[in-house]
């Protein structure tokens, strides 16, 4: 039952662990500020429940969990909160974050603490303090415990991760040697929660003090195997550890419990035990501070939230010595930029590179085909190949290629010939094939939006249309029933149009008429035109005289045109006198002859009113009666005489004179 | 003379089989639609700016299935203007400059203090992300705004910013190593030290 599978390819690098596991885990005191950011574990950032001025105590919940997967925070000493602001994040990015910044007391005072009867604790009571003690996974990738433990698949195989395969790190196995039966009494309460699985503690043969204190302390317990691997980087990775102890391995995209199994690392299992059975939430965990730049290299028990500068101080880290500022290890971890960035809950190494300890970020060469990276890849990748995807961008070649299934352990760097820093290309290609995913999600969200909003366009469009047709169609039905009711009243819109066709009609009939009255033009007509012409004319020669005579005043530009229009009226107004003369003499009208007609007609009808006038007053009313006979004689006289002028004026018009 | 003619015949039978095998697979698989279109439009950015001069993305996947230059949509850059070369098997070109310069994403963000509640950016909006009623403050709904920058012309008080999309540690990712080959930059005998 002891048998150990191996897993495909893996590198041996110098373990370099002895730098830092000779001395016992030193606890390090209380630094002046501790700063914790807020997003320590995998999933959502928890929630500041603290304000600034805010005294808290050693203990205390300062940021609670958002959302299942996601973490509490606990003060890690006592002190005030002097900030919640943005600050550097112990991240590769080095991005800003939000963060609760305590200053602490140095009382390092407790809160008061519930002591649980740990045997009558159910499984979900269990797992309720393992959520609220905020524990993540101490290994390295800092996923909340709490939601490891409750897997929908049953679990028949617990694995604890004792391996620490990177070089350098050796926290968990100083760990082990101090604290064999705290980490025992802790898979003892996992398997608890687990419904008793069988549990594997896989740890390398690189730590025989360590197997030695885990043995002994795993004998008194029952069921619990400490089976020891050959040292092979990365025999800790989750999947290659699964692999080595049981032989089978994680489906693509899938996770342990997919195949029934649990893995979690040696450090959470204390940890566990101690919010268990101590009641102390996740707010200090074992880092290791090593390097050729540290001269008490060892491991410490730091609080969360220390600044690294502050455990370098306290480890004699020489930074002006230090060339690489790394967190994490050598093979997995990234470059610090800034020593103020704090510890965090999966914080395990410092490491303080001197000289040429860590290769220098070298320039690369080109890749030379050699086929080295896909013989150390423990995921049984093709680096090679993901490495020119990724340079060329071809993100769905790299993609189908697995990427999603690179642990990114940089075994494939390590034994790269030309120093291709393949792992940064991976996880630039895995950055891209994630946002390039997220920007599709986003296009297809704003491509459904804009369409339904099209949509909604078209459908308010066709509604009103039908609104429209529906009033007309019930206006005119209104129309059709009053007719019915009233059928003998005509449509008053037909009524008027045949009204109006009636009248063009009508007048179409008419015109023939007039226009065959315009032959025959009665003499009288004719002389009325012939007079009215030379009126206009006569007219139109007065208006132009006189603005001639206005513009010669003025000394207007528009004599000379002036003029010449005068003349040409004057020659149409003699023209038009001449034919008027003309037509009279031809028709023998006398036009003084009328005048004094006219004359004599309203003298007379002058004489007669005048004498009415007088009647009223006169004295002699007879004779002024009288008078007025005869003067109406005469006019009455004189208006027949016109009218017969008017009527024929070729007639005699002596017999008239007379009278 | 016989062969000949069973050839003839047996070739005729053949033909007659398959063309109603082909003719009976048009009619059972025919594709509704025209897939090109779709394929063009999931390439496209959907921001629906109209920047190609189309009122949206989809008119203008259908233009360019029509034979438009696929170079005319500068949110998506030069990236889509390859993955569209791709597709249709024809050669990348630059960006068409007349359409606009390609740029930073961003994110229009209204001053709500200064919004007098006019609407107008609502009904610009071509994906529904602004968020307001007549006389009420408006907001834009970060997570559906798509960046098309088409609500800032019709407010009447310029209250609407585009703010690039900030980096936070959950979205950023690393970049691409310089990709240099060290030979090509200088003589490899120089140093040589960089071999740990």
């Amino acid at each position: 039952m002891d048998k150990i599978w191996p897993f495909h390819g893996g590198v041996h690098p110098p373990g370099n662990k002895s730098q830092s596991n000779q001395t016992t885990i030193v606890p390090m005191p209380v630094p002046p500020q501790l700063v914790l950011p807020v997003n320590q574990h995998i999933g959502a950032a928890a929630k500041a429940i603290v304000s600034v001025g805010d005294k808290v105590l050693k203990g205390q919940l300062i940021a609670s969990a958002q959302g299942f997967v996601s973490a509490n925070i606990h003060a890690p000493s006592s002190g005030t909160i002097s900030a919640i602001e943005e600050r550097i994040l112990p991240h590769a990015s080095a991005l800003l974050g939000t963060c609760i910044v305590i200053d602490t007391d140095g009382a390092d005072q407790w809160i008061e603490q519930k002591t649980h009867d740990v045997d009558a604790l159910d499984t979900a009571q269990l797992l309720q303090i393992i959520q609220t003690a905020g524990i993540t996974g101490l290994g390295g990738a800092g996923f909340p415990s709490a939601v490891k433990l409750q897997a929908r698949q049953p679990i028949t195989t617990l694995i604890i991760n004792a391996a620490e395969c990177e070089p350098y790190i050796t926290a968990d196995d100083r760990l082990m040697r101090e604290h064999a039966q705290q980490v025992i009494t802790g898979i003892g309460l996992l398997a608890r929660i687990l419904s008793q699985p069988k549990c594997i503690i896989g740890i390398e043969d690189n730590k025989p003090e360590a197997i030695e204190a885990l043995t002994a302390a795993a004998k008194t317990a029952q069921g619990i195997e400490v089976r020891v691997i050959p040292t092979k980087y990365p025999s800790g990775g989750e999947k290659q550890l699964i692999e080595i102890l049981t032989g089978k391995q994680v489906p693509h995209g899938g996770i342990p419990a997919d195949i029934g199994l649990v893995c979690q690392n040696v450090g959470t299992v204390k940890a566990i035990a101690d919010a268990i059975l101590l009641s102390r939430p996740l707010i200090s965990r074992t880092t290791t501070v090593t390097g050729k730049a540290a001269v008490n290299a060892g491991n410490y028990e730091v609080l969360i939230g220390t600044p690294v500068a502050d455990l370098l101080a306290f480890a004699q880290v020489d930074l002006n010595r230090t060339s690489r500022l790394v967190m994490g290890g050598p093979m997995m971890g990234f470059t610090l930029q800034d020593p103020d960035v704090p510890i965090i809950k999966s914080t395990n190494c410092i490491l303080a590179a001197a000289d040429l300890e860590l290769a220098p970020v070298a320039d690369h060469h080109a890749c030379i085909r050699c086929g080295q990276c896909e013989v150390a890849c423990p995921a049984e990748l093709l680096p090679q190949q993901l490495f020119w995807f990724a340079q060329a961008e071809e993100f769905e070649k790299a993609k189908n290629h697995n990427l999603s299934d690179c642990i990114e352990c940089g075994a494939c760097a390590w034994v790269c010939p030309s120093e291709i820093p393949l792992v940064q290309y991976y996880r630039y290609a895995k950055g891209r094939v994630k946002s390039l995913k997220e920007e599709a999600q986003m296009a297809e969200q704003a491509r459904i939006r804009f369409e339904s909003r099209e949509q909604r366009l078209v459908d308010e469009k066709l509604a009103k249309e039908e609104k429209r047709k529906a009033r007309a169609e019930a206006a005119a039905a209104a129309q059709a029933a009053k007719r019915a009711a009233n059928p003998d009243e005509q449509d008053p819109v037909a009524a008027a149009l045949a009204r109006v066709n009636k009248q063009k009609l009508e007048q179409q009939q008419a015109a023939p008429i007039e226009a065959y009255s315009d032959a025959p033009k009665s003499p009288e007509e004719e002389y009325k035109a012939l007079k009215t012409a030379a009126a206009i004319t006569r007219t139109k020669l007065k208006k132009t005289s006189k603005a001639l005579q206005n513009a010669q005043s003025t000394g207007h530009e528009q004599v000379d045109a002036l003029q010449a229009s005068l003349a040409e009226l004057t020659a149409k107004a003699d023209a038009a006198q001449t034919a008027l003369k003309a037509y009279e003499d031809k028709l023998g009208l006398d036009p003084e002859y009328e005048k004094q007609l006219l004359v004599t007609v309203a003298k007379t009808n002058a004489v007669v009113r005048k004498l009415e006038k007088s009647l009223s007053t006169a004295e002699d009313a007879a004779s002024v009666e009288a008078e007025i006979a005869l003067a109406k004689t005469v006019h009455a006289a004189a208006n027949l005489a016109l009218s017969n002028y008017q009527t024929n004026p070729t007639a005699n018009t002596a017999a008239v004179q007379e009278s | 003379m016989q062969t000949l003619y069973l050839a003839i015949i047996i070739l005729a039978l053949l033909a007659i089989v398959f063309g109603a095998i082909l003719g009976f697979a048009a009619i059972r698989f025919k594709v509704d639609g025209d897939p090109i279109v779709d394929q063009i439009d999931n390439l496209l950015p959907q921001t629906q700016c109209g920047q190609c001069g189309h009122p949206g993305c989809k008119p203008y996947a259908q233009a360019i299935a029509s034979g438009e230059a696929i170079n005319r949509c500068p949110p998506g850059g030069e990236a889509t203007i390859k993955a569209l070369a791709d597709l249709l098997d024809v050669e990348a070109i630059p960006l068409d400059a007349e359409h606009g310069a390609e740029a930073v994403r961003t994110i229009a963000y209204i001053r709500e203090d200064e919004c007098i509640g006019c609407t107008k950016c609502i009904q610009a909006c071509p994906v529904d992300a602004i968020l307001g009623a007549a006389k009420q403050m408006h907001t834009v709904i970060v997570d559906e705004c798509t960046g098309c920058d088409l609500c800032v012309e019709p407010c009447p008080v310029d209250c609407i910013d585009m703010l690039p999309i900030e980096v936070t540690p959950a979205s950023w990712h690393w970049r691409q190593p310089e990709d240099i080959i060290a030979t090509s930059k200088q003589p490899l005998n120089v140093g040589g030290s960089s071999h740990g």
